[in-house]
């Protein structure tokens, strides 16, 4: 009786390993088709004052369901890596689109019958495991199928993520005038949501591919990248990551780079009419709503941009560029007051092309210190340190700000305290990125005999 | 997926749909965004 080999399922990685013939450029889309749709998260607050009005909630109440979703997002991605990593991108992007929309559809059901808790549960924690697994789903695959850009090809991606906010927040608004914003219709609405993101993400788990063993790019020679200082060609595990100083050099460094962007962008309306409330051209609301809008263009182009610029001249140089520049822009801020708008607009603006580029070379710079062996893994742990700045910038801005407006202060005087700190805290990173050397050689896999003489299988060109 | 005259396959159809795809619903975040973006100047 003969014994026929167990049957692969669709999911398996063994499944998407790509054909000689299939072309990377197929992943970067696969890769939107995710981020595009999760990035949905920072549209949250289009549904907060309906839901306030319809379920007689407070403003707290009402962002529950997106901070318990990054609360999710932040655990899923660290405890969620290496699962990603051993069952490949298909599975990853699958198991996020099914957690993502059902999310959407355990709130429709909640609002439709008045559970707020289904709401909570529905977006926040199901909703929330497809967030974190879906951010870190396609950075491994990515950066394997790019090795000569990768800051450009996880720069695109994680672009996706800035630009999914800005589908949603009209989309999700558009969506509310026509079906109402009473409980049956915000019911519709995530009914909606959760049906057209579950086909927009399922295309993109469809089309991925993994690459074959020893696969390159045509005309690329893994001898020049060993060439370049800082980046390896060895690899290291996740758990041999925690281990590093490198690791934890990069968590600060993202961390205080995303605290110090965060702090701008959470506050952006109300900061820029206090810092010109006392000049003869005051902000107006609406003038302040296009600032926010701007600063949303300038965090999405910086993801793509500097993260793609990364690539010629070194994730160390660029985040002394985030940093240094960072620091002297708040410096610029600080001096100058409300000596002009267009000084403050300008330095707003690239300091938010940072914060975005922060979050897209991150991926690119942990492939160049630990290779790609578990780079997913490794990202998805790093990401807590998002979630820690996500809690700190704020703090420290509202905090400051709140107790100046207490102490009788008013106008540029309101945030300058929290500036000072905000340049502190970038030198701190700047050190921390001056501290990143080569990972210790004790911390490699061994090489396998398959890694040593597998014949490397050449792409198709551009 | 259309064959080429060497017998391999040419994925162009594929990568010009996932491209769309993903550029379409971007696009109109973009234009949504840059009109709001003016307010900052008329407003």
């Amino acid at each position: 009786m003969s014994r026929s080999a167990p049957r692969q399922g669709f999911f398996d990685l063994s499944r998407t390993i790509a054909p000689p013939s299939w072309s990377r450029w197929l992943i970067p889309p696969a890769a939107l088709s995710i981020h595009l749709a999760i990035g949905q998260a920072y549209a949250w607050s289009v549904f907060k004052p309906p839901l306030e009005s319809s379920m007689h909630i407070s403003g707290k109440g009402s962002a529950l369901p997106f901070q318990v979703a990054i609360a999710m997002l932040g655990l899923s991605a660290a405890f969620g890596g290496t699962l990603v990593e051993r069952k490949g991108p298909r599975w990853a992007m699958s198991v996020a689109m099914a957690c993502f929309s059902s999310g959407f559809l355990i709130s429709a059901l909640g609002m439709a019958l008045s559970h707020y808790w289904l709401v909570v549960f529905g977006y926040g924690f199901v909703g929330g495991i497809g967030l974190g697994i879906g951010y870190i789903s396609p950075v491994s695959t990515l950066v394997k199928w790019f090795p000569d850009r990768p800051g450009m090809a996880t720069g695109i991606a994680i672009m996706g993520f800035g630009g999914g906010a800005l589908i949603a927040s009209p989309w999700s608004s558009q969506m509310l005038s026509s079906f109402g914003t009473d409980k049956g219709g915000i019911a519709q609405a995530f009914l909606v949501h959760g049906i057209v993101y579950a086909v927009f993400m399922s295309f993109g788990a469809l089309i991925v591919r993994v690459p074959a063993p020893g696969w390159r790019p045509a005309g690329w020679d893994p001898r020049q990248v060993a060439e370049k200082p800082l980046v390896t060609t060895e690899n290291v595990a996740a758990r041999n990551a925690l281990r590093t100083p490198q690791f934890w050099c990069l968590w600060v460094v993202l961390c205080l780079n995303v605290t110090a962007g965060i702090g701008i962008l959470e506050k952006a309306a109300p900061m820029i009419r206090d810092f010109f409330v006392h000049t003869s051209a005051p902000v107006s609301a609406s003038a302040a709503a296009g600032f926010v809008a701007l600063l949303s263009l300038a965090n999405m182009l910086g993801r793509f941009g500097w993260s793609s610029f990364s690539d010629v001249i070194g994730r160390k140089n660029i985040y002394r560029f985030y940093l240094g520049v960072g620091a002297l822009m708040y410096l610029v801020i600080a001096l100058t007051q409300d000596a002009s708008k267009l000084v403050f607009i300008a330095c707003a603006v690239v300091i938010l092309s940072f914060y975005g580029a922060g979050f897209a070379t991150i991926p690119a710079y942990l492939k160049d210190l630990f290779g790609t062996y578990q780079v997913g893994a490794i990202h998805g742990r790093l990401l807590t340190a998002w979630s820690v700045a996500g809690v700190a910038g704020p703090l420290i801005i509202d905090g400051i700000a709140d107790a100046q407006k207490s102490a009788g202060k008013t106008g540029p005087a309101l945030y300058t305290e929290s500036i000072y700190i905000m340049i502190g805290l970038l030198v701190v990173g700047f050190i921390a990125n001056e501290l990143v050397r080569p990972v210790h050689d004790r911390h490699h896999e061994p090489r396998t005999d398959a890694q040593e003489q597998t014949p490397a299988t050449v792409g198709k060109g551009e | 997926m259309a064959a080429t005259e060497h017998g391999r396959t040419s994925h162009l159809p594929l990568i010009v749909i996932a491209w769309v795809w993903v550029t379409l619903p971007f696009l109109y975040g973009v234009y949504e965004l840059v009109r709001k973006v003016t307010q900052l100047f008329t407003g």
